[in-house]
Order: structure tokens, then C-alpha cells, then sequence
């Protein structure tokens, strides 16, 4: 199975998007690339779509509002949203270091990896406050 | 030798015949929504927890409307680019992706029409 897995077949060689696994070493540079994908298909589906409901059950009225909001504060309702803070401060993050990059700068691996750890332990810091502020625990 | 026309090199439209214009939005819109997700963040996390008239004042001042409909279009704009290249990247069925990327236009363009008006009727409700 792994020799198999080691020499592809000459017509079956795997394409790009689907390196990382046992022909590429997974690394901070390549995941979390892999994760701004996720994290923005994941926003522009989930994201979108509860930033236009929010504006449209508060045009309905006080009553409706209310109602329209109840289901957010349920369970899997707030595992939504806490979801949703943690992939929009980490699209956020990243999104700057890639627009970094295109500029030309940062990108020695000493320097990606060094803004990935920074990424990263901004967006979950970001997160946890975010969460007790809303949550008032703070 | 150089086999390239010189004018499809002045015009740099490439083999796509877009040239730099999805990449270049996909830029812009990223600018943009720096402050307009600060902006977010802040309404969602000062309001969202406060009583309905507090937030319809709020988005009665025709500064917060504005940003409010900035927001909606920049960021789906950003997100149809986005998803366009996931589709473009991942989906290799030609059928199934024509109609992925079709259905993803579609779904902002009325994401768009449906956030706008809504911001409009809690604007003059």
C-alpha cells in the first residue's frame, strides 16, 4: 500500500491541490493556505448568508427581529457563531500577511512561519475576547 | 525570436482575455474590507446583544446605512471572486462547474439586492 502510494502511476500523478497527504509533507505554509480557502468558502456560504439575515429580520420590525433571532442563541446556534469569529479573525489575519506578500515582503520561510505563529495566536486571542465580550464575561 | 503579436502585449489581456482584473479585485475588495470588517466587528459586538430600538437607531444614521451597504457589496464581490477560483480549481466537470459558477453569481447578486433593500427599509422604517 505505501510503495503504492510512493510511485503513482506514470498517467495518475496527483494535481496540485491535492499534494499535501502522502506526497508532500504538510507544513505551516501549506496548511494554512489550505485553511484560507476553507475559511473563506465557509464565510462566503455561512458568513454572507447570516450578515443578510441579520439586516433583513432587523428591517421586519421589533417582533420579528426577535423571533428571527431566537435560534442563534441555542446550541448548535452559537457553535455557528463562535465558528464564524474564529474563520473571519483568521481570514482577517491572513488576508493581511497574504496581501503582505504581494507586495514583495515577508516572505523569507524564517518570516512566513514567524506571521503564520503570528496569524494564528491573533485570531484565537481575538476569538476567546470576542466570545467573552459578547458572552459578557468580561 | 518572439512569436507574441505586439498587440496582444500592449493589450496584456493573456490567454484568459482578462488579464489582471480578477486578480486585481480580488486586491482591492481585501483593502476594502479591512475597515468595513473592523466596522463589523464592532456593530456585532457593541449591538448585537442590545434591545431592537437601540440597533434601529444606530442604523437610521445615514453614515452607519452607508457602511452597512459598503460592507454588503464589498463583501460579496470578494466572495464570488473567491469562490470562483475554489470552483475554477477543484470542480473538473464542465458542465457541473458552468453551473457552480453561475449559481454562485447568482447567489450574490441577490445577496446584494436582498442586503441593500434591507438596509434601505430599517434606514426609513
Amino acid at each position: 500500500m505505501a510503495t503504492e502510494k510512493n510511485t503513482p502511476e506514470r498517467h495518475q500523478r496527483p494535481i496540485s491541490p491535492f499534494m499535501i497527504g502522502p506526497y508532500y509533507k504538510p507544513q505551516l505554509s501549506s496548511i494554512l493556505s489550505i485553511a484560507h480557502r476553507a475559511s473563506g468558502v465557509f464565510l462566503s456560504v455561512f458568513g454572507s448568508a447570516l450578515l443578510i439575515y441579520w439586516l433583513v429580520a432587523l428591517s421586519q420590525g421589533a417582533q420579528a427581529y426577535q423571533a428571527a433571532m431566537l435560534w442563534l442563541v441555542s446550541i448548535p446556534g452559537m457553535l455557528l457563531l463562535a465558528t464564524l469569529c474564529f474563520a473571519i479573525y483568521y481570514h482577517f489575519f491572513n488576508g493581511i500577511r497574504h496581501l503582505i506578500w504581494d507586495t514583495g515582503r515577508m516572505l523569507k520561510i524564517e518570516q512566513a512561519n514567524r506571521s503564520a505563529i503570528f496569524v494564528l495566536s491573533g485570531s484565537f486571542i481575538a476569538s476567546v475576547l470576542t466570545i467573552a465580550t459578547v458572552g459578557g464575561w468580561l | 525570436m518572439k512569436m507574441r503579436h505586439p498587440l496582444a502585449h500592449a493589450r496584456g489581456l493573456g490567454s484568459a482575455k482578462s488579464g489582471t482584473s480578477h486578480w486585481w479585485g480580488q486586491r482591492v475588495t481585501a483593502l476594502l474590507l479591512i475597515p468595513l470588517v473592523i466596522w463589523m466587528l464592532y456593530v456585532v459586538i457593541v449591538y448585537a446583544g442590545q434591545p431592537f430600538q437601540v440597533i434601529q437607531t444606530f442604523f437610521r444614521q445615514t453614515i452607519n446605512s452607508i457602511l452597512a451597504i459598503l460592507l454588503v457589496l464589498t463583501m460579496l464581490r470578494h466572495a464570488q471572486l473567491g469562490m470562483q477560483v475554489v470552483i475554477e480549481d477543484y470542480v473538473h466537470s464542465q458542465p457541473l462547474e458552468t453551473i457552480l459558477q453561475l449559481l454562485v453569481k447568482l447567489f450574490a447578486f441577490a445577496g446584494a439586492v436582498t442586503g441593500v433593500l434591507a438596509v434601505i427599509r430599517l434606514a426609513v422604517q
